[in-house]
């Protein structure tokens, strides 16, 4: 049940710092990715990162370290091999043979059940202080880098042609945008999980933009759905012992759905007045 | 802030001579010359995979010819001038994305930069001048994704305009746009160019509706080229020159069409497919 151990304990402290650094990420790489249509590399990264995290356990090193490796490893190889075209086949490629190596892995190990079962759907109680700075230093990263990337980011996703023209190095600023993907994937998957990573990516954005047309205003909005998932989630799986990850696919899906609704009854109402529906 | 670049009175804003672009042995343009000078409105016409597009990387220092020369404003070629304003054919857009309309004009002046946009007076003033120059003040806060093909293309016209070019390269603009949007695109690039002595050069499959603003033309077929003002160029020995067979060129009702064959050969078939569209709207 509910009761102060939320706020007090120290894995419960470290929940809720690393979860409100990874709602931060999100929801910035997110808006990126929404926009640039970047969905399935997102969907692929967080499992090159479960394989890699998988192997971690397997060598007994650092997941994170596997983690990263294996997310920032696939970035590169989506960013180099694939150009506009093949893109799709070149992530795909990647999602399933780095799948297949952390089938491998966990095969390999006899941990399992434990290992496997954090990896895919995040264990955020068992987040520990040296996982939280770690966290928060490769969020940094990453947010400076997406600082950085932002203008030429964007131009380039409204018009590579215009990109192009301006000087901007449109495929070394992709696979840039790819390896930060890469980065906070893996500071993601330990909290949220492989499977569900992909949901808190994509959730808040693509409701944010059924609200607001204003890229700053979507940034803010997004910032806020994603925070506010996170932390409804892990209160709801302190209380009831369920998978976080459970409760964040399933709180964005809900937040989705009732933007979907208020867009829906906007236009019409605009449409009313407008008298183009006549009844 | 862009210090504006001076322009002598006769010298060229763009000069390319002899060029030649080969893409794996194949050529694509042979000995192409071109000269613009300031304020000049050119129509770049032809058929499709004539070099058009090729010819627009080369003046952006996209793509090196293998031999000739590419100077703009007697510099050498290379991207990201900002003498050059490029508009792309269109936007590929999802019809949801957090975009508004003065959103995107912003990144024509500043999206080339690193880093996040500090908002500014400055900035933001700039962007509603440009928007009222296109005549798209009016829909500045909308989103992009929602507007139609000439209001976007008002748009892409703005964010080219705001590094303030000495040459507007715009890529078939008047493609996806219905009649009278595309005669107010035209007339709308005329003005700007003439008030603000910007050349400009529109690609176009179909010259109608550019008759009535364009100084001179410069035809591309077959990786060659032509240039001259329209009643030099469209007759027959010029262009079946150019394309290497007969065409002929067809006055209708003040209007050009290009047709290949003669009477002997493939009779009549339209090689500028896209007259009908003018003829429609009389």
């Amino acid at each position: 049940m509910l009761d102060a151990g939320i706020f007090t304990q120290s894995f419960m402290i470290h929940a809720w710092i690393g979860g409100t650094i990874v709602a931060i990420l999100s929801a910035f790489i997110g808006f990126f990715v929404v926009i640039r249509g970047s969905s399935f590399a997102a969907h692929a990264l967080p499992q090159a990162g479960f394989a890699g995290g998988a192997g971690a356990v397997l060598l007994n090193i650092n997941p994170l370290c596997g983690l990263a490796a294996f997310a920032v490893g696939g970035a590169l190889l989506i960013g180099y091999l694939g150009d506009k075209e093949r893109n799709d086949v070149i992530t795909a490629l990647t999602l399933v043979a780095t799948l297949g190596a952390g089938a491998l892995f966990l095969g390999l190990t006899n941990k399992y059940a434990t290992g496997a079962y954090a990896l895919l759907f995040g264990q955020i109680v068992g987040v520990s202080s040296d996982q939280v700075v770690a966290t928060a230093f490769i969020g940094i990263v990453c947010l400076l880098c997406l600082a950085f990337l932002y203008r030429p980011l964007l131009l380039a996703s409204v018009s590579r042609e215009i990109a192009e023209a301006r000087g901007v190095p449109v495929r070394l600023l992709e696979i840039c945008f790819l390896v930060v993907v890469g980065l906070a994937t893996a500071i993601i998957v330990p909290v949220v999980g492989a499977l569900l990573c992909f949901s808190l990516l994509i959730g808040p954005n693509a409701t944010s933009v059924y609200l607001t047309s204003s890229p700053g205003k979507a940034m803010a909005l997004s910032l806020l759905i994603s925070l506010v998932t996170v932390w409804i989630s892990i209160v709801l799986a302190y209380i009831s012992g369920w998978p976080i990850g459970f409760f964040v696919s399933m709180t964005g899906a809900l937040l989705y759905a009732c933007a979907r609704a208020v867009h829906y009854f906007r236009v019409k109402n605009i449409r009313l007045k407008a008298g183009i529906i006549q009844c | 802030m862009i210090s504006p670049v001076k322009v002598k009175k006769g010298d060229a804003i763009l000069s390319i001579e002899n060029i030649r672009v080969q893409f794996n042995q194949r050529c694509v343009l042979n000995d192409v010359n071109v000269q613009v000078f300031p304020g000049e409105f050119i129509g770049l016409i032809g058929p499709n995979g004539a070099g058009k597009s090729t010819l627009f990387k080369v003046i952006l220092g996209l793509l090196s010819p293998i031999q000739g020369s590419v100077r703009v404003l007697g510099r050498a070629a290379k991207s990201g001038d900002r003498l050059i304003g490029y508009v792309p054919q269109k936007l590929f857009l999802d019809p949801n994305i957090p975009l508004r309309a003065r959103d995107l004009v912003a990144l024509g002046l500043d999206g080339h930069r690193w880093g996040i946009p500090l908002p500014s007076k400055v900035r933001k003033k700039r962007v509603d001048e440009m928007l009222k120059a296109v005549d798209a003040y009016r829909f500045a806060d909308s989103p992009v994704g929602q507007l139609s093909g000439g209001e976007q293309q008002r748009l892409l016209i703005a964010q080219a305009l705001l590094t303030d070019p000495q040459l507007l390269l715009l890529d078939e603009p008047l493609s996806n746009l219905d009649i009278k949007s595309a005669y107010e695109v035209v007339n709308l690039v005329s003005r700007i160019g003439r008030e603000k002595g910007i050349a400009v050069i529109l690609v176009a499959h179909d010259m109608n509706p550019l008759l009535s603003v364009m100084d001179r033309v410069l035809y591309l077929a077959e990786g060659k080229a032509v240039m001259g003002r329209v009643e030099d160029v469209f007759r027959n020995d010029v262009l079946s020159g150019l394309y290497g067979y007969p065409v002929e060129v067809l006055h209708v009702n003040g209007r050009i069409m290009v047709v290949g064959g003669n009477n002997s050969g493939i009779n009549g078939y339209p090689l500028e497919c896209n007259c009908c569209k003018s003829e429609a709207a009389t």
